[in-house]
C-alpha cells in the first residue's frame, strides 16, 4: 500500500534533523496559521499563487531562492563546524549524516539558490528592459516556477521522511547505483532535480522566446542593454544543456528502477559515459549561472559610473563566444580519469580559451569606471569586490585547466575553494548586486544603505578568511569531502575556516537586518520617480512598482541606454501633448501552475517510494490539468484605456514635478 | 514592410554599421509561439541526441546476450517507418485542412493520422513483448538497454502525441478553428513531423546500422 515508506523512514534516533524538521515545520505552521486568521489566504492566492505576472513571479523566484540560501548555509555551517573539531577525533556527526550534508549543500546551493535566484532576476527585469508587458508565455512562466518550488520542497523532505543521497552533489555511479546506495536518497535527488529541471527548461524556453521575439519598437539587438544579451546566452544555454541532465537522471533512475545496465559495472555499463554526459551539463551550467550574474555587473557598473558601458560591442561578443565555448571543455573535470594525454591536452586549451572573453569584460567594466563619476553604492560594491574575487577564482581555474596541475588538485579542497570562488564571488556577488539595484524597481522603495555595506563588507572578508585557507589545505594535500583527519598540517586552516565561516554569517544577518529595517523605514525610503539610481535602461521609465501592464506604450527606442536617451530629450517630451491611451489586453491569473507542482509533488513522492496507485493518480491529476487549461476560453482581460490613462497620469505626475523641481535649482 | 531602413534615424546609428535596420516592436502571437515551441523541439532533439550518443557507445556491449543482427526484424520496421511518413503525410493534410476550415477534411486526417500511430505502437509493442518474453529484456545487456531507451523514448513520444492529437479533435469539435486552437494545432502538426525526423534517425542508426553489424 505504502511501498517502501514505513515508520522507520522518519529518523527518530537522530536528533539534528528532526529538530531542524519540527522548526521548519512549525514555523510553516505558524505561518500558515497568521495568513489564514488575518485573513491574507484570498489575497495570497489571488495576488501571488496564481499570478501570472513575471514580476510576481520573479519576486517569488527569489524569495524561493532567499529561503534555500538559509538552508544551504546551516548545511554549511555544520560541515565547517565538523571539520574544524574532527581533528584525530569522529566530530560531531556521524558519518552518513555528514555525506547526506554534503550532498544536499551542494545540490540546494546550485539548482534550488543559485538557479532560481538568476531566473528570477530575469524574469522580473528582462521584461522591462526589453519594453515590453510581459514574457512570452505567462501561464508556462507560472508552471515553470511551481515545478521548481516542487523540487525544492521534495529535497526538504527527506530532511525528516527517509534520507538524501550520500554521492556528492551529481551522484555518481556506481556509487549510486542500486547496489552501493540502496536507499531513497539518491531518489530524492533525481526526482527532485527531475522535476525542476523541467522547471528550468520552461523558463529558458520562455525567456529566449522573450528576447528574440518581444522587444519593443527599434530595440534592435545592439540595443539591448547588456543583461538582456547575457539572458539570452544563459537561456541558450539552458535549452541546450538541460536536456542533457533529464537525459542523464533519466538513465540513471531507469538503472535503479528497472535493472538497467546504463551505467553498472555489469552487463557492459559505462560509468564514464555518465562522466561525459553530466560534465556536458555541468559545464555549461557554471555559466548558466555566471553569465546573468555578468549581465547584473555591467547594468550596474554603468549605471554608477554614469557613463554608457565600455565596448559594448566586444561583451556582446565575448558573451556569445563563453556561451559557444563553454560546450567545448567538459573533460576538464575529469582529466584524471584516463582520457589520455592528447585529449586532455586539446580540452585544456580549450578550457584556457574561456579565460580570454571573461578577460574582455573586466576590462571593460574598468574602462567603464575609469574617467567616470563612480558612485560607491551597495551594488556598486558588491560588483567592485565581484572583479577582484573572480579574479583569483579564474586564475586558479586556469591553473586547474592544465592537465597536469590538475592531477595534483583534482578533488582537493583547492578544487572546493576554486569552484567557491566563482560560484560565491561570480554567482552570488551578482544576485546580491541585482537584489539591491532592482529592489526599489519591485517594490517601490530603497533598501538601507548602511546595513547593505556591512552585509557587503562581512560577507567579503568572510569570504575569503573561509577560502584563502582552503586553498592552502589543497595545496598540502588535503582532499574534499573528509569526515575526519589526523594531518596536523591541516588543522590551523580549517580553524580558520571555520572563523570565516562566522564572519560570512554576520553578513548574512546584516542582509536580514536590512530588510527589516528597510521595510520599517519604508517611507523615508520611497522611491516616487521610479528611477532612485538615475538609470540608463528601460525599466526606470516606468513606475516602482511598475504596473500590471509595465508600459502604457510600448518606449520608442532610438539607440543604446534608451532611457537614458529620453531624459536627455525629456524636455521635448514632456511639453508635447497628452498621449492618446488604448485598452491593454493582459493575461488572466491561473492556477494552473500551482496545480501542476501540487500533482508533481504527488507523483515525485510516489515514486521515490514506489507507491505505485500514487503515482497513476499522480499522473491522471496532471494529464486532468492539461486538458483544463487547454479548455479555458479566456485568458485574458482587458484594461480599458481610461484606466490605464488614470494609472500613467500619476506616474507623470512625479516624473514633471522631478523635471521642473531640477529646473528651479 | 515592416523591417525598412529608416534613412531619418541613420543619425542614430551608434555602431557605424552603414545603416539601420528598424526593429518593428512585438512578434504577433502566432509567430512567438511557434518560435517557442521550436526552441522547445530542439531541446527535445538535444534530449534524444543523448540517447543516440549512449545507444552509439553501449551497442557492442552485449555482454553475451543477443546482438542486433539477431534480434531486428526488417519487416515490421518497414512497416513502422511506412506508417509514420504517412502519418507525417495526413498531419499534414489536417493542417492545411485547418488552415482553410474544413472540418470534415480536418476529422479525416486526424483520424487517418492516429490510427497510423497506433498501428507503429502496437507493432512497436509487439517486438518489446516478443524481446521480454525470449529473456531479451532491457536489463540482459547494455546494449539491450540502449536500445530499449531509444526506442521507447520515441514510442513515448508517440504515445504522447496521439493523446494530443484526441485533445485537438475534441477541441475542434467543442470550440471550432478558434486561433487558439489553431496556434495549438501548429504546435501538435510540428511536434508530430518532429517526431518522424527523429523516428529517421532510430531506423537508420539503431535498426540499419545494427542489423549490418
Ligand atoms: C576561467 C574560467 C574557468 C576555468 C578555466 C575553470 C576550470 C575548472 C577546472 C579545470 C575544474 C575541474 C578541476 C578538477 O575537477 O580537478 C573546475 C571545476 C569547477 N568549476 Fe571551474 N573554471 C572556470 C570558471 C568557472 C566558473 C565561472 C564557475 C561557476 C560559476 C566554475 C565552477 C566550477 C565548479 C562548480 C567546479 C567543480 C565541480 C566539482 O567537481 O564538483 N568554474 N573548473
Ligand atoms: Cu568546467
Amino acid at each position: 500500500m505504502l511501498g517502501k515508506l514505513d515508520w522507520s523512514a522518519i529518523p527518530f534516533d537522530q536528533p539534528i534533523p528532526l529538530i531542524a524538521g519540527a522548526v521548519v515545520l512549525v514555523a510553516i505552521l505558524a505561518v500558515l496559521i497568521w495568513v489564514v486568521v488575518k485573513g491574507h489566504l484570498p489575497y495570497l492566492w489571488q495576488e501571488w499563487i496564481t499570478s501570472v505576472d513575471h514580476k510576481r513571479i520573479g519576486v517569488m523566484y527569489i524569495l524561493l531562492a532567499s529561503v534555500m540560501l538559509l538552508r544551504g548555509g546551516s548545511d554549511a555551517i555544520m560541515m565547517r563546524i565538523q571539520q574544524a573539531v574532527a581533528f584525530q577525533s569522529q566530530g560531531y556527526l556521524p558519518p552518513e549524516h555528514y555525506n547526506q550534508i554534503f550532498s544536499a549543500h551542494g545540490t540546494i546551493m546550485i539548482f534550488f539558490v543559485a538557479m532560481p535566484f538568476v531566473i528570477g532576476l530575469m524574469n522580473l527585469i528582462v521584461p522591462l528592459q526589453l519594453g515590453v508587458r510581459d514574457v512570452a508565455f505567462p501561464t508556462l512562466n507560472s508552471v515553470g516556477f511551481w515545478l521548481t518550488a516542487t523540487g525544492a520542497l521534495l529535497v526538504n523532505l527527506s530532511l525528516v521522511i527517509g534520507e538524501f543521497a550520500r554521492t556528492g552533489w551529481l551522484a555518481f555511479p556506481p556509487l549510486s547505483e542500486l547496489s552501493y546506495s540502496p536507499g531513497v536518497g539518491v531518489d530524492y535527488y533525481a526526482w527532485s532535480l527531475q522535476i525542476s529541471g523541467v522547471g528550468t527548461l520552461v523558463a529558458g524556453i520562455n525567456l529566449v522566446t522573450t528576447v528574440l521575439k518581444l522587444r519593443t519598437r527599434g530595440m534592435n539587438y545592439l540595443r539591448m542593454p547588456m543583461f538582456c544579451w547575457t539572458t539570452l546566452a544563459s537561456n541558450l544555454l539552458i535549452v541546450a544543456a538541460f536536456p542533457i541532465l533529464t537525459a542523464t537522471l533519466a538513465m540513471l533512475l531507469l538503472d535503479r528502477y528497472l535493472g538497467f545496465h546504463f551505467f553498472t559495472n555489469e552487463a557492459g555499463g559505462n560509468v564514464m559515459m555518465f562522466m561525459n554526459l553530466i560534465w556536458a551539463w555541468g559545464h555549461p551550467e557554471v555559466y548558466i549561472l555566471v553569465l546573468p550574474a555578468f549581465g547584473i555587473f555591467s547594468e550596474v557598473v554603468s549605471t554608477f559610473s554614469g557613463k554608457a558601458l565600455f565596448g559594448y560591442r566586444s561583451m556582446v561578443l565575448a558573451t556569445m563566444a563563453i556561451c559557444v565555448i563553454s560546450f567545448m571543455v567538459w573533460l576538464h573535470h575529469f582529466f584524471t580519469m584516463g582520457a589520455g594525454p592528447d585529449v586532455n591536452a586539446i580540452f585544456g586549451i580549450a578550457s584556457m580559451i574561456i579565460a580570454v572573453p571573461t578577460g574582455v569584460k573586466i576590462y571593460n567594466w574598468l574602462f567603464t569606471m575609469y574617467g567616470g563619476r563612480v558612485r560607491f553604492t551597495t551594488p556598486m560594491l558588491w560588483a567592485v569586490g565581484f572583479m577582484v574575487t573572480f579574479i583569483i577564482g579564474g586564475l586558479t581555474g586556469v591553473l586547474l585547466a592544465v592537465p597536469p596541475a590538475d592531477f595534483m588538485l583534482h578533488n582537493s579542497m583547492f578544487l572546493v575553494a576554486h569552484f567557491h570562488n566563482v560560484i560565491i564571488g561570480g554567482v552570488l556577488f551578482g544576485a546580491f548586486a541585482g537584489f539591491e539595484y532592482w529592489f526599489p524597481k519591485a517594490f517601490g522603495f530603497r533598501l538601507d544603505e548602511r546595513w547593505g555595506k556591512a552585509a557587503f563588507w562581512f560577507t567579503f572578508l568572510g569570504f575569503y578568511v573561509t577560502f584563502v585557507p582552503l586553498y592552502v589545505a589543497g595545496m598540502l594535500g588535503m582532499t574534499r569531502r573528509m569526515q575526519h583527519y589526523d594531518v596536523a598540517a591541516w588543522r590551523p586552516w580549517m580553524l580558520i575556516a571555520a572563523a570565516g565561516m562566522a564572519v560570512l554569517t554576520i553578513g548574512v544577518i546584516c542582509q536580514i537586518v536590512q530588510l527589516v529595517v528597510s521595510i520599517r523605514n519604508r517611507e523615508a525610503l520611497r522611491d516616487r520617480t521610479g528611477d532612485p539610481w538615475d538609470g540608463r535602461s528601460l525599466e526606470w521609465a516606468t513606475s516602482s512598482p511598475p504596473p500590471v501592464f509595465n508600459f502604457a506604450f510600448h518606449p520608442d527606442v532610438r539607440g543604446e541606454d534608451a532611457y537614458w536617451d529620453m531624459k536627455a530629450h525629456a524636455q521635448q517630451s514632456l511639453d508635447s501633448s497628452p498621449p492618446e491611451y488604448h485598452d491593454i489586453e493582459m493575461p488572466r491569473n491561473s492556477p494552473t501552475g500551482f496545480v501542476c507542482a501540487f500533482f508533481a509533488t504527488i507523483m515525485g513522492f510516489a515514486l521515490i517510494w514506489h507507491i505505485w496507485w500514487m503515482v497513476i493518480l499522480g499522473g491522471i491529476g496532471a494529464f486532468a490539468t492539461f486538458v483544463v487549461f487547454a479548455w479555458r476560453d479566456h485568458d485574458e482581460y482587458i484594461i480599458p484605456a481610461d484606466e490605464v490613462a488614470a494609472i500613467e497620469r500619476v506616474n507623470l505626475e512625479e516624473r514633471h514635478s522631478l523635471v521642473s523641481m531640477a529646473g528651479t535649482v | 514592410m515592416s523591417m525598412t531602413v529608416a534613412a531619418d534615424r541613420a543619425t542614430s546609428d551608434p555602431h557605424h554599421i552603414g545603416l539601420v535596420i528598424e526593429h518593428p516592436g512585438p512578434a504577433p502571437k502566432r509567430t512567438v509561439t511557434a518560435y517557442g515551441f521550436w526552441v522547445f523541439l530542439l531541446s527535445d532533439i538535444v534530449m534524444f541526441s543523448c540517447f543516440f550518443a549512449a545507444h552509439a557507445v553501449l551497442a557492442d556491449q552485449t555482454a553475451g546476450g543477443p546482438k542486433g543482427s539477431e534480434i531486428f526484424e526488417q519487416r515490421n520496421v518497414a512497416i513502422e517507418t511506412v506508417c509514420l511518413l504517412l502519418s507525417s503525410f495526413t498531419c499534414g493534410m489536417a493542417s492545411i485542412a485547418a488552415d482553410v476550415r474544413n472540418r470534415f477534411w480536418f476529422y479525416l486526417g486526424m483520424t487517418v493520422t492516429c490510427v497510423l500511430g497506433l498501428i507503429f505502437l502496437a507493432i512497436e509493442f509487439r517486438e518489446f513483448a516478443g524481446l521480454v518474453a525470449r529473456g531479451y529484456g532491457p536489463s540482459r545487456s547494455a546494449f539491450l538497454t540502449s536500445f530499449f531507451s531509444l526506442v521507447g523514448c520515441h514510442g513515448l513520444h508517440v504515445s504522447a502525441g496521439v493523446l494530443w492529437l484526441l485533445t485537438m479533435m475534441a477541441q475542434v469539435f467543442a470550440k471550432g478553428f478558434r486561433a487558439d486552437v489553431l496556434r495549438r494545432m501548429m504546435c501538435f502538426a510540428l511536434f508530430w513531423h518532429a517526431l518522424d525526423i527523429v523516428w529517421v534517425g532510430v531506423f537508420s542508426v539503431v535498426y540499419l546500422l545494427g542489423s549490418g553489424a
